[in-house]
């Protein structure tokens, strides 16, 4: 007896590890993001200096056992420093995520359900936003509003908002054209109750995903207006600000640009990880 | 490679240590046809494909000999397997539009399967593509070999993917439902195409789940169930005598063969044939001269619906029958109240429920009585709101009808048992369900509000020949049991026949016949019910010749897709 095997499968082995992969990276990102949000709530927890102090005879100190990551040119510890400004940066992104969302929201609704001259009008709005460099239209509004934390927020929300509104009214559009909305008028479920109770859940589950990405994408963006000195004013324990601060000295002083800007790309890589893993779980429950 | 016998002895194949097709045998001579025959999971296709070597990822293969034209098919390597597939076995894949590159002229994909096995030089690769596409019947081979798929209609698709597994002039032919969504006189057609590759003396191997259409083929039957063979012999004492209660099954269940009011699946008691309510019970829907003028984004605008009118009686079916593009679907959404008409109207209980102009009626007035008219679907998921589970499901359809939440959950149970399904279902999603099963629940929503009428749009065909007799003996059951009207709507003769008190033809939009029931099928007046009626497959013994009808009525093709007609009342 002749036999004939196919087995392209992969050794159990490899497999496992594969596995066992996909399920650290999401582990390590919910935990430091948890420990950013715990950070953000109660900062006294972590740093137990004034992030603030100003202690002149301290200046300069490299990362150690008495500042973990070193002090800056006004002997200020750069632990406490970005422990403290990670509730600026969150709040910022957060809040310049909702804005963007609340934005997009309404004018992908305008669009998708609006019928096609209000729809044309939307689309019309959304490619004139498009074409300006978002974070042209950004300094535009610093500039005209002024800098600090709320344009900031403001600023960030409206140049990330177009990108979101198009994926609302897409989503509103396929799923208003979806067998089950029909399926839903056909019962004679009234509009209203149909739009709020299958259209919306419906078309804003895939955004869930997009949203935890977008946090981590508004604090890169708010980090980027402060660089540019548009943001909190320094002194503040602001991530962006302590960038743009530590720029003079990164020669010689690596610790004050460093570690700012590892928690940026760290809290940025965590809403990613995180946002995909969520992403997998919601479709796979799907299909 | 004189004999091209195709010998296969005690084939088994496993995935992963499961089992799924065990101990097969059988042999092909040349010229000779053999039908695999079997419901979705049974093992069929599997068995095709590996006999090209192509079972799939993680396929373990075994057999006593697996050989064709003398060599051995299990000690090929895969440089071997690539210049038998094509060449010496032509494949003919089940769906055409997937099977077939969407970016690629048509043409193109046939002188790819001549290049890679080096046949002739440029000029003479060309033209043995005109050919081949002339050979399957292609009118104006040479324009339709520069078309893409999706300028194609069905029937020249599946037209097209056939001359690419004859390209090689391979001396067996498998192919895998190849009629399988096509039309009735499309299927004949290629019916046709297929019989003249046999008469060539090539020999063929086909799968399909409808045995009407294997009547027409096979010299040999083989019936396939959960991976082993249940029954195997000559198609005529299979189709006729079958030994198996499983191959019986099947055949009772083809509903062309049984007329109104028999039962077409085995499980269920024997039950009495219930009286047909009188041809003159009260009206309940009537729509009178409907049309619908749809302009697609290129194209002319196009009369998809053309005065249509009818009536539909309490606890009566009326059937509505045509190809794809034939315009009924657009009319089950008229009358759904789903789609404005651009003239006629329709009366619903009495009322006035959609017209135009001075009787159009407002979707908020329509609502008071949408109680009173449902809907089924072919596919069912897409119906279902993906996050509910069925108990949400059909809660949300009981919350229309009035049903406080309290009582929600004696009733949700009650409608599962109704439409024969376990009550713990509830907690499940309609992903976690078969074909079946969910359009089990698709009826059970349909009649959770009491209603009159229930529009049923091709509510059996995507299902498999005995699935589908089940649901239509569960349609059949409710509507005794309910006195339901159905306005039931479908491409495929034999459903509509066994169905239907009065049936209505659709052809470009527009009515060409109707009759009630029994007279149309037997004596069916206008030229295309005829062409129509004569291109249904039947089982052998049940009487005439299949009629294949002229080319012509497909090179016309109606080429439009009536899902493009989204617009709906929200």
């Amino acid at each position: 007896m002749s036999a004939l095997t196919l087995e392209t499968q992969l050794p159990g082995i490899r497999v496992q590890r594969v596995a066992r992969n996909v399920r650290l990276g999401p582990l390590l990102a919910f935990g430091f993001l948890l420990f950013v949000i715990i950070a953000a709530l109660v900062p006294q927890l972590f740093a137990h200096s004034n992030p603030l102090a100003i202690v002149p005879n301290d200046a300069f100190h490299p990362p150690g056992w008495g500042h973990w990551f070193g002090t800056d040119q006004s002997g200020r510890d750069i632990f406490s420093r970005v422990i403290y400004g990670t509730r600026q940066s969150l709040l910022i992104g957060l809040a310049a995520t909702a804005l963007a969302m609340s934005v997009a929201i309404a004018l992908g609704l305008l669009g998708g359900l609006g019928g096609p001259r209000l729809d044309r009008g939307v689309n019309w709005l959304l490619e004139i936003l498009f074409a300006f460099p978002s974070l042209i239209l950004a300094l535009l509004f610093v500039a005209v509003f002024g800098s600090g934390i709320g344009p900031l927020i403001v600023a960030t929300g409206l140049g990330t908002a177009p990108g979101y509104a198009r994926m609302v009214r897409g989503q509103v559009l396929a799923v208003r054209h979806s067998g089950y909305i029909e399926a839903a008028v056909a019962l004679g479920h009234p509009t209203w109750r149909i739009i709020v109770r299958q259209l919306l859940p419906n078309a804003m589950r895939p955004l869930i995903v997009t949203l935890t990405m977008g946090v981590g994408q508004a604090i890169v963006w708010a980090s980027a207006l402060s660089f540019l000195g548009l943001g909190a004013p320094p002194p503040a324990p602001e991530w962006g600000t302590m960038l743009s601060m530590g720029r003079d000295f990164v020669a010689n002083a690596w610790w004050l640009t460093f570690f700012p800007g590892l928690f940026i790309v760290l809290t940025t890589l965590s809403t990613t990880v995180a946002g995909r893993y969520l992403q997998q779980r919601l479709e796979g429950r799907l299909s | 490679m004189s004999d091209k016998h195709l010998i296969v002895e005690g084939l088994s194949i496993e995935f992963g240590g499961q089992s799924v097709v065990r101990n097969v045998s059988f042999t092909l001579a040349p010229g000779k046809t053999l039908a695999l025959v079997g419901e979705s999971g049974s093992g069929k296709s599997v068995t095709a494909r590996s006999l090209i070597g192509l079972a799939g990822a993680g396929a373990r293969v075994t057999a006593r000999t697996l050989s064709y034209g003398g060599q051995d098919l299990l000690a090929l390597s895969e440089r071997g397997w690539r210049g038998l597939r094509g060449k010496g076995i032509g494949f003919v894949l089940q769906d055409a539009l997937v099977s077939l590159d969407p970016l690629r002229p048509v043409g193109k994909e046939i002188l790819e399967v001549l290049k890679t096995h080096n046949w002739g030089d440029r000029r003479s690769r060309r033209e043995r593509v005109i050919e081949l596409l002339e050979k399957v019947g292609v009118p104006e081979p040479e324009l339709r070999a520069r078309q893409r798929p999706d300028q194609l209609s069905g029937g020249l698709r599946q037209r097209a993917l056939i001359a690419s597994a004859l390209a090689m002039s391979p001396g067996l032919v498998i192919a895998d439902e190849p009629t399988t969504a096509l039309d009735a006189t499309v299927q004949a057609q290629i019916l046709q195409v297929l019989q003249e590759i046999k008469a060539r003396g090539d020999s063929l191997l086909i799968i399909s789940h409808d045995l009407a259409v294997v009547a027409q083929l096979a010299d040999e039957v083989l019936v396939l169930r959960h991976g082993v063979v249940v029954e195997q012999g000559p198609m005529q004492q299979v189709l006729r005598n079958p030994r198996h209660p499983y191959t019986q099954a099947l055949l009772d269940a083809v509903p062309a063969e049984h007329a109104r009011g028999t039962r077409l699946s085995p499980q269920g008691s024997a039950q009495a044939v219930a009286p047909r309510p009188a041809a003159d019970s009260p009206v309940l829907l009537k729509a009178t001269g409907l049309g619908k003028r749809y302009t697609a984004p290129d194209q002319q605008p196009r009369q998809v619906v053309d005065d249509v009118s009818f009536e539909l009686r309490a606890g009566r079916t009326l059937g509505i029958v045509g190809e794809s593009g034939s315009g009924k679907t657009t009319v089950a959404r008229i009358v759904l109240g789903l789609l404005e008409p651009d003239a006629g109207q329709v009366q619903f209980l009495g009322h006035a429920w959609s017209g135009v102009g001075a009787d159009r009626v407002l979707e908020k007035d329509r609502r008071l009585h949408r109680r009173d008219i449902s809907v089924i679907y072919q596919d069912p998921l897409s119906s279902f709101d993906p996050r509910w589970s069925i108990g949400q499901i059909l809660a949300d359809a009981l919350d229309v009808a009035g049903v406080s939440a309290s009582q929600q959950p004696a009733r949700i149970s009650e409608l599962l048992e109704q439409v024969r399904l376990p009550a713990d279902l509830a907690t499940r999603r309609p992903l976690q369900l078969s074909g079946g099963q969910r359009q089990r629940v698709a009826i059970a929503r349909a009649i959770a509000s009491n209603p009159k009428v229930i529009i049923c749009d091709e509510p059996v065909s995507a299902l498999d020949v005995s699935v589908q007799a089940q649901v239509l003996d569960l349609l059949a059951d409710l509507q005794a049991a309910l006195g339901l009207a159905y306005l039931f709507i479908s491409h495929d003769l034999g459903v509509i026949r066994h169905v239907s008190d009065q049936v209505l033809v659709m052809r470009h939009g527009k009515v060409v016949e109707s009759a009630p029931v029994d007279v149309l099928f037997e004596n069916p007046q206008h030229a295309y019910t005829q062409r129509l009626l004569g291109a249904v497959p039947r089982l052998p013994g049940a009487g005439s010749e299949l009629v294949v009808p002229p080319l012509e009525a497909e090179s016309t093709a109606w080429l439009f897709d009536e899902s493009q007609l989204w617009k709906i009342a929200i």
